[in-house]
This record gives structure tokens, C-alpha cells and sequence, in this order.
């Protein structure tokens, strides 16, 4: 076991759902029916190809089944080897890049199902993030509600890139649900592709789309500042998972430069959009993005200015890095504590009531 | 202040500091001024229909601007005209009072490779390289042009470059950096073929309605979220450059990233970088790792410049960059343009400042 790493919360785990035929048990008649007379498949997505080096580990794939499959391959790839204490489940399912929200709000529902029965049901370790159907708000906030007594489910998942915007007006409901219920919102890197990726048009390779949603990361927080979600949400925290830390110097001071000038633009944006990018947004650390000179890691640290932003993940089981090196060379010690759980246990009240 | 007033300060010639600005915007008076080197077909379309762009207005933008023309208020020339449109005037304001020894001229107004229509596009860019040479850069030698190109069909874009590449005035090619595609794709590459053979960098200032959104979730509302998003899309913009092979397939080739400011630049080598590890099967024409062609072949010009809150992280950030990287720009006469003696926070050693404010341009644009 890393000891460096005991007692971690893991904060980026994707369990992999085999598709939507695992989930004709959770499905009413009528959406069964349809899952099974129209054939629908696995909803892999895009960014995540089944074959591709970085959507699972060479020593994590299994022989048979999925990367990321059972609870079983979860327990000997991460809990015990990291000692992890609490594992939270990100799925990264398709569900809601359909375009029929009907289908969309029985499909997350049943995915919810399925984490719950076979994943945290089998490990008391274990917590969950919700699928919503992002673009129909009420039944998002219906399935927020439906799960909201579980307190195995801590934080609302939603797609880094969505039809519009999540600072939009029209998605406040789903953040209105959220604070209430203690949930931070967390953005994946999967994408509906309502949009080409870059403002730029489409890029050719992976490894673009990739690299580029640094920046869909920051064009969503943008938003979510400047639309006032912060002023009109002052608990919520939004968890970005996949973003990497090297954009936010940059973002901040541009942020401000920009709203001393601008901000009759948006005068319901009321702190410093360094402050509320400190005060609200946690970020995990795989990927990192940080530079080559661990050295460096310490200036880089100290431009962001935050020792509560940085949650541990592993992002199993996504390959980010070899062995047990989960946590960047030349991390202060000081800032490990902090990392592994003490930051974790801030962003997600729900899981007090079951950490001694 | 009055500059007449005060006694010259008395400096050699060769140890005087003389900034070099690459980002200077001359405008028409008019698109009708341009009627001076169109032909009779696409005057009488430009007149009736105008400017085609990928975006719902005729002139102006789905996200107005925060102030007139874009520009600072004290900028609009007594001889009336739009800021940026009466050389005296951006003399007197600018290149005299800042003591410019070369600007670098980046013609905005009419901008040939957003055209729809690219006839109408290649004329207009050849019209505005004409306009360049005759009313600016031939009438101060401190001032050069771009010559500006309809990209979209790269044959024609070469013959434009072929056209001036020899005429000392022109130092660089403009691309608009949002294209119809990203900008490493295979349909550019006679462009880039053609620059590194004539040894004239890519002047790449933020521009052009490509149609799509800032990034992949969608519109933005507000100007203080386009505005920010120039960087993003230039970041995008750098990774297709490199992942395409286009700096590993023109070595020689330089690329000048201009107003997008510079802090976002090394978190794109790193992000390249740590994606590269694993996905590196995929571009196996990258000979290097990515952030090698980011500091090999990119030059980025300052403004609008980083304000850390701590200005001792610039020097960190322009250390991560690299000395020799960064190319001083005003941008004058937009409203956001940076004062050459205040851009800069943080304390500078005079060799820095050399390199920073005129030295660097000197060796990339061969001045």
C-alpha cells in the first residue's frame, strides 16, 4: 500500500456502465421497450474511446470485461492499493448527450439505480455523483430530489459541454436543488458536441479535443461567474474533474483585469473573480497539468493562492499515471494533508455524517 | 503632459531605447475607400451587398464592444475619421510621443479571409495589402504592413504573398485565427510553405467570425466573457498548429500570437505534454514532445499584459515562456491598449527590457 496516500478520498472514479442493456432491469416497461426494439447500444462517448491509451491504463485492463467494470477491480486497483477511505463514482455514461429528454431523465434515472444496487451497496466505502438530464431542468431537479435522502450521493454530475452555457439562467434550478441539498456541481470532461469544440471549428485529433477542454473548462466557469450563479448561490461549489491546474493563474488574472474594466457588464458579479474562483471552485489533481521542475509546482501554487482547492483523484481508470504516483512530484507537504482529505471532506458536506 | 515644453532629454543614439510595436491597427475612413483598388465588379458588390461574415450583423458584433470603434475616447482624430484612420494624428498621439521605431501594422477593419465570398475575398485582401503600402507604410518607414490574404483558398493566398513577399515594406503574413477550420489543417499548408520560403513569419492577431462558439459549451452572454475568450481560442488555435505537424513540417517556420496576452501559454505545453504521454499513437508525425514546437517556433506579443497579483509571478511566468518570446504591443488605438510605461509591473533589467520592447521583434521579423 502507498503510504503516502492512506486514508485518501478519491474524488474521480468512473465506473463503467456496460451499457444500456445492464440497464433494462431499472427501466419502466415503456423504456425498455424502446432500449430494446431500437437498439441502443453502449453510448460511448467521443472523448472516452474504448481503445484508446488514455481512456484506461494498460496494467488496468482487465482480460475480460471493461476497464473500470466491477467493484472487485475498483478494490484492487485503487482501495487497497492507495488505502483509499472513501472512493467517489463519476460516471461517465452518454445518457445525456441524447437529445430526447424523456429518454435522457429514464436512462440517468436508471443509471443512478444501477451505481446504487451494484456499486454502493457492495462497498461501504463508496459514494456517488447523480446523472441529471441537464436540458430539461425540472426533471433534473426531480431526479436530484429522488436521490436527495441517500446520502451515498454527494455532489450532481453534469457534462463539461452542454447545449448552452451552464451559466445560463435557465439551468439555475438544477443549482437552486443542489445547494439545498449540499451538493457541489461537478463538470466531467464529456461533451453532448452541441457545439464544435473550439471556437476555432473541429480539430483532428483526440489529443486536441483533449487539450482543448482546458479551455471549455474555463469558457463554463467563465460563465457561471459572470452570469451572477455565485452572488445568487453563495454555498454551491462547482468541482471541475479532468481540468487540470496550470490555466487558473492566467484565468484569475485575467478575470480581474477584465472585470475592473468591464464589470458594469455584469454588476451583480460582486467579489473579484479571483475571489469567487477561490471561494467556489475545487479541482482535482488528475490530470495535473503542472510544469516538468517539481520546483516549479511550488510557484505555480502559490500564483493560484488557494490551499482548499485541490481534491485527490486517481481518475481510474483513465490513465494518468504509472504505479502509485497518483500525488505530483515536489507537492508541499503541508498542502498533502490538505489534498487528500481535509479539502474533500469541505466541497462535500454529505459525507460528514459517515467519516469518525 | 506638453512634450515641447520639457528640454530633450539628450540620449546616444545607440543606447536609446526605441520601442518596437507589433500591434498598431490603421483603419479606413470608409470600406468605401478601398473602392481605389477594386475592380469595377466587386465595388458595385461591395456596395450592395457588403461584408458576408458568419454572424448575424452587417458591421457590427453580437457582443457590442465597450466602447466606440473599439477604441480609446482620446483617439479619434480632429480631422475627423474613426481612430486609427489620419497618420498625423497616430503620430503625434502615438509613434512620436512613444518614440516607435517600428510598428507593425494590423489592418482590422476589412478583413479579406472572413469574406463568404471568396472572390470578393481575395480582391478585398489584395485591396487593403495596396492601401498598406500607399497610405501608410510608404509614407513613414517606421510603419509596416502584413499582408493580409484570402486563406480560405490557400492557392490564392499564395499568389498574394508571392505578390509582395520581396517589397521591404511587408514583414509578415496575416491568417484570421478563426478560420473555417482550425488553422493546422492540410488545406493551409501551401501558406506555410510559401512564409517559410520567403522567411516571413505568420502574424496572427485574434480575429475572425468563424461561426462556431468560444469553446464547446456554447455562446457566451456578456463581452467580459468574448473578450477573455480570445485566449482560449488561440490556444486552440497553437494546439492544431502543432498537433497537425505543421511546426514539425516547417521547422522554420515562425508563428506570432498577437493580443492574447501570455499567461495562459505554458499551461498549454504542460496540458500537451501530460495528454501526449498517453495519446502519443495517435500523432506519431511529432518527432518531439509538443511544448518543444511551442517554444521553438511561437513568439506571443504582450498585450493586453498580465497583472498577477503578485508582480514578481510575472517575471515566474515570462521565466516559464521564455525571455526571448515575447514581443511588445499596444494595440493602440483600442480602448484596452497597453501604455509602454506601465505595461510592464514588475521590475525589468535592462537587457530584458531590450529584448522585451524591441529586441525580440528586431530578430523574428529580420528588422
Amino acid at each position: 500500500m502507498a503510504a503516502a496516500t492512506i486514508g485518501a478520498i478519491d474524488c474521480d472514479l468512473h465506473p463503467a456502465i456496460p451499457g444500456c442493456m445492464a440497464l433494462l432491469p431499472y427501466l419502466d416497461e415503456h423504456w425498455h421497450e424502446e432500449v430494446v426494439s431500437r437498439g441502443l447500444d453502449d453510448l460511448d462517448l467521443a472523448l472516452w474511446p474504448r481503445g484508446a491509451p488514455l481512456t484506461a491504463r494498460g496494467d488496468w485492463r482487465p482480460e475480460k470485461g471493461l476497464p473500470g467494470g466491477s467493484v472487485e477491480l475498483l478494490r484492487s486497483q485503487i482501495l487497497e492499493p492507495f488505502g483509499t477511505s472513501i472512493g467517489i463514482l463519476n460516471t461517465m455514461f452518454g445518457a445525456p448527450a441524447l437529445h430526447n429528454v424523456d429518454m435522457v431523465a429514464a436512462l440517468c434515472r436508471a443509471a443512478n439505480d444501477w451505481v446504487a444496487k451494484e456499486w454502493l451497496d457492495k462497498d461501504a466505502r463508496l459514494r456517488a455523483g447523480i446523472l441529471v438530464p441537464v436540458e430539461d431542468p425540472s426533471l433534473a431537479v426531480q431526479e436530484i430530489e429522488r436521490r436527495a435522502a441517500d446520502q451515498r450521493f454527494v455532489q450532481v454530475l453534469l457534462f463539461g459541454a452542454t447545449e448552452t452555457l451552464l451559466g445560463r439562467r435557465s439551468h439555475w434550478p438544477i443549482y437552486e436543488a443542489a445547494q439545498r441539498h449540499d451538493m457541489p456541481i461537478a463538470l466531467q470532461v464529456t461533451s453532448a458536441v452541441r457545439h464544435s469544440p473550439t471556437a476555432n471549428g473541429w480539430p483532428s485529433y483526440l489529443i486536441e479535443d483533449h487539450v482543448n477542454f482546458a479551455q471549455t473548462f474555463q469558457s463554463q466557469l467563465l460563465s457561471m461567474i459572470s452570469e451572477g450563479v455565485f452572488t445568487r448561490f453563495p454555498k454551491l461549489k462547482l468541482v471541475l474533474l479532468g481540468a487540470g491546474i496550470g490555466w487558473v493563474p492566467s484565468f484569475l488574472w485575467r478575470g480581474t483585469k477584465e472585470w475592473r474594466a468591464l464589470r458594469r457588464e455584469v454588476p451583480w458579479v460582486d467579489r473579484s473573480p479571483a475571489q469567487i474562483l477561490r471561494d467556489h471552485v475545487r479541482i482535482s489533481c488528475q490530470p495535473l497539468d503542472s510544469p516538468p521542475d517539481p520546483n516549479d509546482l511550488t510557484a505555480l501554487l502559490e500564483m493560484i493562492g488557494c490551499d482548499d482547492m485541490l481534491l485527490f483523484a486517481t481518475d481510474w481508470p483513465h490513465w494518468r499515471f504509472d504505479g502509485t504516483e497518483a500525488l505530483a512530484p515536489g507537492l508541499p507537504e503541508e498542502m498533502r494533508m490538505r489534498l487528500l482529505r481535509d479539502n474533500a471532506i469541505a466541497t462535500y458536506p454529505r459525507l460528514k455524517g459517515s467519516l469518525s | 503632459m506638453s512634450s515641447t515644453a520639457l528640454p530633450k532629454q539628450e540620449t546616444k543614439a545607440e543606447s536609446r531605447l526605441r520601442i518596437v510595436d507589433c500591434d498598431i491597427h490603421p483603419a479606413l475612413r470608409s470600406g468605401a475607400e478601398l473602392d481605389r483598388w477594386l475592380p469595377q465588379r466587386w465595388q458595385q458588390h461591395r456596395r450592395e451587398y457588403g461584408l458576408r461574415l458568419r454572424q448575424p450583423f452587417t458591421s457590427t458584433y453580437p457582443y457590442p464592444k465597450s466602447a466606440p470603434a473599439l477604441s480609446r475616447r482620446d483617439s479619434w482624430p480632429p480631422s475627423g475619421g474613426p481612430p486609427g484612420s489620419d497618420l498625423d494624428f497616430m503620430r503625434a498621439q502615438h509613434l512620436d510621443f512613444h518614440d516607435i521605431e517600428y510598428g507593425m501594422l494590423q489592418p482590422l477593419s476589412v478583413r479579406g479571409m472572413d469574406q463568404r465570398v471568396q472572390g470578393f475575398a481575395e480582391a478585398v485582401s489584395s485591396a487593403v495589402n495596396e492601401w498598406q503600402q500607399e497610405d501608410w507604410t510608404s509614407k513613414d518607414q517606421r510603419l509596416k504592413g502584413t499582408i493580409a490574404v484570402a486563406g480560405e483558398d490557400a492557392a490564392a493566398a499564395v499568389k498574394e504573398i508571392e505578390r509582395w513577399a520581396k517589397h521591404p515594406d511587408f514583414v509578415q503574413i496575416s491568417l484570421v485565427t478563426r478560420a473555417l477550420e482550425p488553422l493546422g489543417r492540410s488545406r493551409y499548408w501551401p501558406i506555410y510553405e510559401a512564409a517559410e520560403h520567403f522567411g516571413l513569419p505568420l502574424g496572427l492577431h485574434t480575429l475572425g467570425t468563424s461561426g462556431h462558439s468560444v469553446a464547446g459549451g456554447g455562446w457566451a452572454s456578456f463581452y467580459y466573457e468574448e473578450h477573455q475568450a480570445v485566449a482560449m481560442s488561440l490556444s486552440a488555435m497553437i494546439a492544431s498548429f502543432i498537433m497537425e505537424g505543421v511546426a514539425e513540417r516547417f521547422p522554420k517556420l515562425k508563428m506570432v500570437i498577437i493580443e492574447g496576452g501570455f499567461g495562459w501559454v505554458p499551461s498549454l505545453g504542460w496540458r500537451m505534454d501530460s495528454h501526449w504521454h498517453a495519446l502519443k499513437s495517435e500523432v506519431p508525425h511529432l518527432r518531439r514532445k509538443p511544448s518543444e514546437y511551442l517554444k521553438s517556433q511561437f513568439w506571443f506579443t504582450t498585450q493586453p499584459v498580465e497583472e498577477p497579483e503578485n508582480p514578481e509571478h510575472l517575471r515566474k511566468l515570462v521565466d516559464w515562456i521564455g525571455w526571448d518570446r515575447l514581443l511588445f504591443a499596444t494595440d493602440y488605438p483600442h480602448w484596452d491598449s497597453d501604455d509602454p510605461r506601465y505595461a510592464f509591473k514588475c521590475r525589468l533589467s535592462e537587457e530584458e527590457k531590450r529584448a522585451i520592447f524591441a529586441g525580440n521583434a528586431k530578430s523574428v521579423y529580420g528588422l
